[in-house]
């Protein structure tokens, strides 16, 4: 079996937000880099099916130099080659069109990415890359089990899960329970130095939806403490003054 | 010209998110001039509750009531909902933001060579360029987004407009999909769903318990909280990582993003990754016995006290009082 796991490289989740030159670019200044969570529970699932499968796992960044460390991690964890091309991820329809270009190339049999990024949480290019390539796309998965060509599934819904089926080729945006984040070993991290990263050229430069200015929510103001023996003066509180209830 | 919005249904019974979506598309098309709000429902729904889609402000509802569509498979949603919007010649899509919601819009805006912006937070702007505002860094930061394509598809997050009730009925027209086996390639096999109670994601009033309250036993007096006040519950994700509560119950980074016009932490230090999923909430209350509880940073209300004290007295204070 052929994985291809496509990956983000977001600031860690506890990372100041900031912007710079005018609020149009984000402020790298002191912030790390990692993995986005979902991706890397997807990373996680991957690896421990390319094992039972005994097949090959391919993980793939559309981001610049600096993804490389990110993509190196991920060779560490337990992924066979990786892909980087080479460009700023500058909307969710100019990523999908290089992740489907070479899904396509490299004819996988099972797609995996996170649910979303945590960066600009659009959780559309799974889908997107589904629609490109015509296979069926599934969002958010908890669980996934291959048997053969068949794929049992559960994915979240509102209030609970549904259970799904259906067979490869298919791509899958990952979360929380699939697998169990995995630390990279010594030993994967000396043997990621010399597996293959190539890093290829964006076949399309066209977007659609470009972010092109930001900001911060206003700033919170101090809370207002209650005594705790006159509880009821909260309850006032958010009828009368936030007019919550 | 019309815009469509995609109408989400549980059990028959249209989402109050669905809702919000048509008055946003409402006034969204008062701003544009795209005529009048066309909903498409699927599934099997009642001829009552399709009119009544239009006191939300649609015009017309095109309901697709082949059974097949009740469940939500993905691609049959994402081939109906296209046609649609094909049918009535629309350029415009808005959808509530939903598990559902968010697998159908990623392969519609490859069908319909949409531009598509998720996390939508308020009316765009319209006068020159087609400016969207999105909310980013899970609820840290907001993101202006051009959108340069003629076709578009905002999927919108809750309370990005309030909703308004006061339009007529819509009327209800019978839609044709034309579906074939690709469309239904998956099988949804089962559906576990919490039942009785309100959704979380939905929610206005969320109730919410962290490692603070010892141990699942000790829910009682949450889920008291939450039936008085017709909240939804919620928890840390040390609580659902212990198994104390269910995962889709987990609010934060990882887990379920929240926006409830009022949120009450209890017991729930407040860690970064918490109060990403709750940031987006219009109030926040907090219930800790720590007054160094970083939450209380992020609090508009807050009470420093032992949970297992306050929240009962809570209760009989909140009885007392609705």
């Amino acid at each position: 079996m052929k994985i291809l796991v496509c990956i983000t490289h977001v600031p860690d989740t506890t990372s100041k937000i900031q912007f710079t030159a005018d609020n149009t670019k984000f402020d790298s200044t002191g912030v790390q880099y990692i993995i986005g969570p979902y991706d890397d529970y997807a990373l996680a699932r991957a690896v421990e099916l390319r094992d039972q499968a005994s097949g090959k796992l391919t993980v793939l960044n559309v981001g610049e130099a600096d993804s490389d460390p990110t993509l190196r991690k991920a060779l560490a964890i337990g992924a066979d080659e990786a892909i980087r091309v080479n460009s700023a991820p500058k909307d969710s329809y100019f990523v999908s069109q290089q992740i489907a270009h070479y899904a396509k190339e490299g004819a996988y049999d099972l797609i995996l990415m996170g649910r979303e990024s945590i960066d600009f949480n659009g959780g559309m290019v799974h889908g997107m890359v589904g629609e490109l390539l015509g296979i069926p796309s599934f969002s958010p998965v908890m669980k996934l089990d291959v048997d053969g060509s068949s794929v049992k599934m559960s994915r979240e819904i509102e209030g609970g899960k549904e259970m799904l089926e259906a067979s490869l080729p298919l791509i899958a945006g990952c979360q929380e329970p699939i697998a169990e984040w995995k630390i990279p070993n010594m030993r994967g991290i000396m043997s990621a130095r010399t597996k293959p990263l190539t890093v290829v050229e964006p076949v399309s430069q066209e977007t659609q939806a470009e972010a092109s200015k930001y900001e911060l929510p206003p700033a919170k103001g101090a809370v207002k403490l209650v005594d705790k023996d006159n509880v009821a003066e909260l309850v006032r509180l958010l009828k009368n003054e936030a007019k919550v209830l | 010209m019309s815009i469509l919005v995609y109408i989400e249904q549980a059990e028959g019974k249209v989402k109050k998110t669905s809702l919000e979506a048509v008055s946003f598309a409402n006034a969204l098309a008062g701003q544009t001039g795209e005529g009048d709000v066309v909903a498409v429902a699927l599934g099997t729904i009642g001829a009552e509750e399709l009119a009544a889609i239009g006191k939300a402000g649609a015009a017309k509802v095109l309901h697709g009531a082949d059974s097949k569509l009740d469940a939500g498979v993905i691609q049959a949603h994402a081939s109906a909902v296209a046609q649609a919007f094909n049918q009535i010649g629309a350029k415009t899509l808005v959808l509530a933001k939903s598990s559902l919601g968010d697998a159908v819009a990623a392969r519609l805006a490859i069908k319909l060579q949409a531009g598509l912006v998720s996390n939508v937070v308020e009316l765009p702007k319209t006068d020159g360029a087609y400016i969207v505002k999105r909310s980013i860094y899970t609820g840290k930061a907001f993101a202006e987004t051009t959108v340069t394509t003629d076709n578009k598809i905002l999927a919108i997050k809750k309370n990005a407009i309030d909703l308004k009730l006061d339009g007529a009925d819509a009327q209800v027209e019978k839609f044709d999909v034309a579906l074939d086996d690709t469309d239904f390639a998956s099988k949804i096999t089962s559906t576990e769903r919490a039942t009785g109670d309100v959704l979380l994601p939905e929610a206005d009033i969320v109730v919410s318990g962290g490692r603070g309250l010892k141990g699942p036993e000790n829910w009682g007096m949450v889920e008291e909280m939450a039936k008085i006040l017709g909240a939804a519950t919620a928890c840390s994700k040390p609580v659902s990582d212990l198994g104390w509560r269910p995962h889709h119950e987990h609010v934060g980074q990882t887990g379920i993003k929240v926006a409830p016009t009022l949120y009450i932490a209890i017991g729930i230090s407040g860690a970064i990754q918490h109060l990403a999923g709750v940031n987006s909430s219009k109030c926040i209350v907090v219930i800790n016995k720590d007054p160094d509880a970083p939450f209380f940073k992020a609090a508009d209300y807050g009470i420093v006290g032992d949970a297992f004290e306050v929240v009962p007295k809570l209760n009989e204070a909140f009885k007392a009082e609705l």
